[in-house]
């Protein structure tokens, strides 16, 4: 593995493998020198181009914990602004010697761009690119639900686990990406939506669908249900009458929680819209995994940096 | 290519046995003793050795016995295809003011040592840290030696070293091949 661009590259092998160093990562977080001394030397540049909070700062605990050296690069304030390329700026990077790119960008493919055009050698992490993919958070989200599903997670899949991505599919790289990796991991995937916004080409890799939450719940006797942010940012149409309308049909709120079966769990990737998608309840309720996420983001991102950078030439 | 067998099953319980009494002499009893294997074979000798000792003495598992991963602190890790992780359990969280006990299967360049002792670095200040290994092939690329040994081996830089343990194995032996 030289780059990580996308959740449905990963065979179930690999991605086991990085959910495994993830497990022995989270233990450095326990210590009380909360660092390893394994990528000395190395850079790490965060070049987002769009806004993130979790993200970057979950990619630069990461790369610190390993004792890379990290650089972030914010587009805003670059010279981005003057109209430098893509290309032009992430050969800059690597000319100051990264050499590893975790990239953020408003465009889909421009990871995979960076990655297979030849323009640097350094290894590139897709940390969201348009409505493509958005890999890291499909394996933070797999591992928090490996971790609450088994009590010896090493190893395991999640086979026969029923899943629900509820909300705006279509402009979700977190759903696209968790789609193909939960499949990847064996786990039964549901997607639940406006019509407006679940693409058919999705559905038809899912196990199935629904255009109402209440029949979600009542049909697939869901094990956890994973709501996504409403990107109102990305909407260039009318993809549903009105936020309370959607809030009414789609939004997880304290009734549909209550109807959730008993051990079942609520994730989201976040940022939350409380109120929209998720209602405060449900959000803070003891179902919820939203704060475990962001901590085993950290963990993740160090399984799959070690996965990448550790690693001499001969690596495949 | 040739391959004989120096140590057999009897032969790896009486250097288990002998290094499990002279940890006990040397630390007079087991007072402070944290025993560390290094994965995957270091682990099955620490628990042997341990076992060894809680014959005789008074001593808990889940405050002297576990084990210590190294592949993040590998001086090599560059030169090779990424290594999957082992786990590490450090008993009571923290290693200090123990006397704490390396136990690997064979020492070799001394480098894999060197890593264990960077690890240890980073769960606290031990009062001391002994080295115990079920063979000594010689080679040293680093000034280490190991304080307990279960056999001398001289060998050429050629030959393999295969510690097979039935924990982890199919059979008790220690064989030469090259």
């Amino acid at each position: 593995m030289k780059n990580l661009i996308s959740a449905a590259d990963l065979t179930r092998s690999q991605a086991i493998d990085i959910l495994d160093i993830a497990v022995e990562m989270s233990g450095v977080n326990d210590r009380e020198i909360k660092k390893l001394p394994t990528l000395r030397g190395k850079t790490v540049v965060n070049l987002f181009f769009e806004d993130s909070t979790r993200t970057r700062i979950s990619f630069e605990v990461a790369a610190k914990r390993l004792s890379a050296d990290v650089i972030n690069f914010a587009a805003k304030g670059s010279s981005v602004s003057k109209g430098e390329s893509l290309k032009d700026t992430a050969q800059t990077l690597e000319a100051m010697g990264a050499d590893a790119v975790v990239i953020r960008h408003p465009s889909s493919g421009a990871a995979h761009a960076l990655a297979n055009r030849g323009w640097i050698q350094a290894a590139v992490i897709n940390a969201g690119d348009g409505t493509h993919e958005h890999p890291t958070q499909a394996l933070l989200d797999a591992y928090t639900l490996r971790d609450r599903m088994h009590s010896s997670a090493l190893g395991q899949g999640l086979d026969a686990l029923r899943v629900a991505i509820v909300g705006d599919i279509a402009h979700s790289r977190v759903a696209r990406s968790n789609l193909h990796l939960l499949k990847t991991l064996g786990a039964k995937v549901f997607l639940v939506g406006p019509a407006t916004l679940l693409p058919s080409a999705l559905v038809a890799m899912a196990d199935g669908y629904s255009y109402s939450l209440d029949a979600a719940i009542e049909e697939f006797d869901l094990d956890a249900v994973m709501m996504l942010r409403v990107q109102l940012e990305r909407m260039s149409a009318s993809f549903f009458p009105s936020e309370r309308e959607y809030a009414r049909i789609w939004g997880l709120n304290g009734d549909r929680l209550d109807r959730l079966k008993p051990g079942s769990f609520i994730l989201h990737p976040g940022p939350m819209n409380r109120g929209l998608e998720i209602d405060a309840r449900s959000a803070d309720s003891g179902k919820s995994l939203v704060l475990a996420q962001v901590a085993n983001g950290v963990s993740v991102r160090m399984a799959t940096l070690y996965k990448l950078l550790a690693g001499g030439s001969t690596n495949e | 290519m040739s391959s004989r067998t120096v140590l057999g099953t009897s032969d790896i319980d009486r250097a288990v046995t002998r290094i499990a009494h002279e940890i006990l002499e040397a630390n007079h009893g087991v007072a402070d003793l944290v025993i560390l294997g290094i994965p995957t074979r270091g682990v099955v000798l620490a628990k042997r050795i341990f076992d060894v000792i809680a014959k005789h003495e008074d001593i808990s598992e889940s405050q002297s016995l576990g084990q210590l991963d190294i592949t993040m602190y590998r001086d090599d890790l560059g030169q090779n295809p990424t290594r999957s992780v082992g786990k590490t359990n450090i008993p009571g969280g923290t290693l200090d003011n123990k006397v704490v006990v390396l136990v690997d299967d064979v020492l070799f360049s001394g480098r894999t040592s060197r890593a264990a002792l960077d690890a240890i670095n980073d769960f606290g200040r031990p009062k001391a840290v002994r080295l115990a290994v079920l063979i000594d092939r010689g080679h040293r690329e680093l000034p280490i030696r190991a304080d307990f040994v279960g056999k001398n081996l001289p060998t050429s830089r050629e030959e393999t070293i295969r510690v097979h343990l039935t924990e982890s194995d199919s059979d008790n032996e220690v064989v030469i091949e090259g």
